[in-house]
C-alpha cells in the first residue's frame, strides 16, 4: 500500500462506483434506452426499470414508492425540500418561518439565505454545542406558530457528527411542524424506517454510497405540501421536470441495496478502522497540538475529524496528497490562507484551531495499513509544514 | 485503488522543483523545462486577488486562468494546486500600495510582490514541501560569482524582458533555492518552446498593468479603496508661490506636465508630492533634474555592499529606465545616496533604485522621500 498506491480516505467527498452497480445501470444505456414517458414500447422499457429503482429505494427506506422522487443531485434535493415547502406554504399562508441548525452543508444553508433574503420568509439558525449537536430544548423553543419546517442534517459532513434526528423530529411532529433531514453523509449507516420515522423529507446522494454522481433521492411523505421548483414535464409526479435519468436511477437503486445488505458488517469494520485513526493520531501529538472534532461517540462509522492547531489544514491535504493520501480539510477549497471554517467557529473553536480543519474518512476499500501509513506519515508532514510557517497573519 | 506508475519510488530521489504557475506563457515553459530536465515537478498557482463581482477582470488569477494552469499541469503530467493567500497579499500588498500613494509616494508592487509574496510566502510553502528549488518564470538570471564563492543575479538574456530590477531583494539563500529556467532565453523563444512542448498559451500576450488593478485606471482603484485619498490641495512653485489648487496628490506622478491646471509662460514640471502639507511643488524642467537621491530598504544580493563606503554603479530608477553611471554611498545597512554622473529626470519616490555592474544585478531599494 506505501508509495506504489495512492490511499483514499476521502470517502465523504464521493465514493467509486460499485462493479455491480455499474452492471446494473449497463443495460439502460444499451437496451433500454428509451424516455420512460414515451408510451411506446422502449419507452415502458425504461419506465420499467426507473419504477423498479423507485419500488427498491421506497422498500429499503421504509417508504411507498409515490414518496421517492429522483433529483440531479443531493443539493438539488435539499434545495426542492426547503424552496419547495416553503413555496407551498407561502401560497396557502401556513406560515413562514424556516429553521435549519449552524452547521448545515451549503445546499441547505445558502438555499436557507437566499429565501431569507426575501422579504416573505423568516430564518432561526439554532447553534450547536461543542460536539456539533443541536439542543432539542433549543429546538422547541424556536418553533413558533409560523413555523413551517425544521431541516437539521442527519449528520455532519466535517466533523461527523449524528444529530438526534429522531427526538428533533419527534418534536417537530408534536408541534406539527413539518421535518426535513439532509441524510447525505449518513445514508448508508442508518437503518431507515421512514414510515416510523418522524421525519417529513429526507435527502440521499447515491455518490456517497458507491452510487453514480449526477442522482439524488428526496423522499417526501405523502401528503407533505410542496410545489415543484424545476417545472416542465410532468415527471417524477410533478416534483421534478426533466427526462428521468432511468440508468442513474437504476444505479441509486443498487447502490442503497447493496449498502443496505451489507450494513452490518460494513458498519463493524468501519468503526475500528476509524478508532484505530483517532487514538493513533491523537497518540502521535499533544493534545495542544491536535484535537477531535465531533462527537466521540455519537459520529459516523467512517468519519474522523481533527483540528490541528496553527495549522492551515488545506496546506496538509497538499502536503498528504504528495505522499500519496488523498483528504480534505473538511471546509475550503483550495490550500494557503488559514480561512476559518464555519462548522468549526460553530462549534467553538477559535482562530488558532478553526482553519485547521482535517478530515479522514473511510470506506470499503480502506485497509488497517492505510490507516497505518497515515499515521506513521503525518508527524514528519505537520513537522515540515510548521517549520517553514513563519509568516503571522495580521 | 490507483496504481501510480513505478516512476513514484524513483521520483524520491529527484530534486523536487515547486514551480509558481500562473497559466501564462513564461511559468508554463518554465514548468515544462523543469519536467523535461527531469525534475519531480509541483505546479502551484496563487489566488491573490478577488473583488467581489469582479473576479473575471482581475489580470492574475481569474477562475479562467486557473484554469488554463490546471489543463497545463495536466498534460505535463505533474501534480497542481491552488493556494490561497488573498488575505495576506491584502495585507501586504494591496494596503501597501494604498498606504504608499497616501503618503505621496508611487509604490512599485511588484516589487513588494516579490519580496513578500513569491520569495517568502511562496518560497516557505515550497520549503515545507521540501522542495529543493522554487521556480519562476521570470526573466533573470542565476549565475555563480568568478570566486565560485557567491551567487549573482543577472539580467535576463532578452533586455527587453528583463525582470531582475522587480527581484533585487533577492539574497544568498533564495538564489541558491530558486531557478528562473527562462532568464537564459529569448521571450520568442520562449513563444516557440511553448509551441514545441504543445502547451495552449503560445499566443497569449503579455501581462502589462498591476494585475489587482482588474484593467481599471490607478486612481479609480485608489479612490474606490480609499474614498477621502483625493484630497484638494495647493499647487506651488519652488519658490513658495500659490499657483493654483489640485484634485488630490495621487492623480500626479513626478515628472508629469500635461492636466496640471497651471497656465505659465515656461513648461512647469511636477517637482514633489508633499503628503505632509498636502501640497503639489512644480519647477521648471531644470528642477526636476537631480543628481542625488536617497535609497532605503535597501538588500544586497551578496549579503552586502561591493564596498563599505562607495562604489561606482549602474543604477536603474525606474523598471524600464535606462542604467545610469553613478556613485553609491551606503550610509547603514539598508540605506545609500546616489550621486549620479548625469541629470536625472523625474525620479519618484517609492519607485525601486537598483544596483547594477554590468548585467549583474548588486541589490536595490525604494527611492526616499524627495
Amino acid at each position: 500500500m506505501q508509495n506504489d498506491q495512492l490511499i483514499y480516505m476521502d470517502y465523504s467527498a464521493t465514493t467509486p462506483v460499485d462493479d455491480r452497480v455499474i452492471e446494473a445501470m449497463l443495460p439502460y444505456w444499451k437496451e433500454g434506452w428509451g424516455n420512460p414517458s414515451s408510451s411506446h414500447q422502449f419507452g415502458q422499457t425504461a419506465k420499467m426499470g426507473l419504477e423498479n429503482a423507485r419500488r427498491t429505494i421506497a422498500n429499503l427506506l421504509g417508504a411507498s414508492p409515490a414518496e421517492i422522487v429522483f433529483t440531479g443531485s443531493g443539493s438539488e434535493a435539499d434545495n426542492l425540500a426547503l424552496r419547495g415547502v416553503m413555496r407551498a406554504a407561502g401560497q396557502s399562508g401556513r406560515g413562514n418561518h424556516l429553521i435549519i441548525s449552524a452547521i448545515e452543508h451549503e445546499a441547505i444553508h445558502k438555499t436557507a439565505l437566499q429565501l431569507a433574503d426575501q422579504p416573505e420568509y423568516e430564518l432561526t439558525i439554532l447553534p450547536v454545542d461543542e460536539f456539533g449537536l443541536v439542543d432539542p430544548q433549543k429546538l422547541k423553543q424556536a418553533i413558533r406558530p409560523e413555523t413551517v419546517l425544521v431541516s437539521i442534517m442527519a449528520a455532519n459532513n466535517e466533523i461527523g457528527t449524528q444529530q438526534p434526528f429522531i427526538e428533533l423530529g419527534q418534536i417537530c411532529k408534536e408541534q406539527n411542524v413539518l421535518f426535513h433531514t439532509d441524510a447525505v453523509q449518513a445514508a448508508q449507516y442508518i437503518d431507515w424506517n421512514l414510515d416510523e420515522m418522524p421525519i417529513d423529507l429526507l435527502s440521499l446522494a447515491p455518490h456517497k454510497f458507491y452510487g453514480p454522481k449526477g442522482v439524488g433521492i428526496l423522499y417526501i411523505r405523502n401528503g407533505t405540501p410542496i410545489v415543484s421548483t424545476m417545472t416542465g414535464g410532468g415527471q417524477e409526479n410533478g416534483q421534478r421536470a426533466g427526462t428521468s435519468n432511468v440508468p442513474f436511477a437504476v444505479g441509486a437503486a443498487k447502490a442503497l441495496e447493496l449498502v443496505s445488505t451489507e450494513r452490518e458488517a460494513s458498519n463493524l469494520k468501519l468503526i475500528n478502522l476509524r478508532d484505530k485513526l483517532i487514538r493513533g493520531i491523537l497518540d502521535s501529538f499533544s493534545a495542544d497540538e491536535v484535537r477531535l472534532t465531533g462527537h466521540p461517540e455519537r459520529r459516523l462509522p467512517h468519519h474522523a475529524s481533527f483540528a490541528f492547531r496553527n495549522l492551515p489544514g488545506g496546506d496538509l491535504v497538499m502536503h498528504l496528497d504528495l505522499l500519496g493520501i488523498a483528504s480534505s480539510s473538511g471546509s475550503a477549497c483550495s490550500s494557503g490562507n488559514p480561512i476559518p471554517s464555519p462548522v468549526l467557529q460553530a462549534v467553538g473553536l477559535d482562530a488558532t484551531w478553526n482553519a485547521g480543519g482535517m478530515r479522514f474518512t473511510l470506506g470499503k476499500h480502506s485497509t488497517a495499513s492505510d490507516v497505518d501509513y497515515l499515521i506513521d506519515q503525518l508527524p514528519a508532514a505537520i513537522e515540515s509544514l510548521k517549520q517553514f510557517s513563519t509568516i503571522v497573519y495580521g | 485503488m490507483i496504481t501510480v506508475n513505478s516512476e513514484t519510488k524513483s521520483k524520491n530521489k529527484k530534486k523536487r522543483a515547486v514551480v509558481a504557475m500562473s497559466g501564462g506563457v513564461d511559468s508554463s515553459v518554465a514548468a515544462a523545462l523543469m519536467v523535461e530536465q527531469g525534475y519531480d515537478v509541483i505546479g502551484l498557482m496563487m489566488r491573490l486577488w478577488s473583488e467581489d463581482g469582479k473576479e473575471m477582470d482581475n489580470r492574475c488569477c481569474t477562475p479562467e486562468q486557473i484554469d488554463d494552469a490546471r489543463h497545463i499541469a495536466g498534460s505535463l503530467g505533474i501534480p497542481f494546486y491552488v493556494v490561497d493567500v488573498k488575505s495576506y497579499f491584502r495585507d501586504t500588498i494591496v494596503d501597501f500600495y494604498l498606504e504608499e500613494h497616501s503618503k505621496g509616494r508611487t509604490p512599485n508592487p511588484c516589487i513588494e510582490c516579490n519580496r513578500e509574496i513569491r520569495f517568502n510566502w511562496l518560497y516557505e510553502k515550497a520549503m515545507a514541501l521540501n522542495a529543493d528549488y522554487l521556480v519562476t518564470g521570470h526573466y533573470a538570471q542565476i549565475k555563480p560569482s568568478d570566486e565560485k564563492n557567491t551567487l549573482e543575479l543577472h539580467t535576463g538574456i532578452d533586455t527587453n524582458k528583463d525582470q531582475s530590477y522587480v527581484l533585487h531583494m533577492l539574497d544568498q539563500e533564495h538564489l541558491a533555492h530558486v531557478l528562473f529556467p527562462v532568464g537564459g532565453i529569448s521571450k520568442p523563444e520562449v513563444r516557440k518552446l511553448a509551441e514545441k512542448f504543445n502547451l495552449p498559451v503560445a499566443g497569449k500576450g503579455d501581462s502589462m498593468d498591476l494585475c489587482f488593478l482588474s484593467g481599471e485606471d490607478y486612481r479609480k482603484f485608489l479612490q474606490r479603496h480609499v474614498p477621502d485619498i483625493n484630497q484638494p490641495g495647493p499647487i506651488y512653485n519652488s519658490a513658495g508661490t500659490l499657483l493654483g489648487e489640485h484634485t488630490g496628490l495621487p492623480n500626479y506622478t513626478i515628472g508629469q506636465r500635461k492636466g496640471l491646471g497651471v497656465t505659465s509662460p515656461d513648461p512647469l514640471f511636477v517637482l514633489r508630492k508633499n503628503a505632509a502639507d498636502n501640497a503639489l511643488i512644480l519647477g521648471d524642467r531644470s528642477d526636476v533634474v537631480t543628481h542625488q537621491l536617497a535609497v532605503r530598504k535597501i538588500s544586497w544580493v551578496a549579503g552586502t555592499p561591493p564596498h563599505p563606503e562607495k562604489f561606482s554603479a549602474e543604477v536603474k530608477i525606474r523598471y524600464k529606465a535606462r542604467p545610469i553611471p553613478a556613485t553609491v554611498y551606503p550610509q547603514s545597512a539598508d540605506t545609500a545616496l546616489i550621486e549620479f554622473n548625469e541629470p536625472v529626470f523625474g525620479a519618484t519616490p517609492g519607485q525601486g533604485a537598483v544596483f547594477y555592474n554590468g548585467t549583474n544585478c548588486l541589490g536595490g531599494g525604494l527611492i526616499s522621500d524627495l
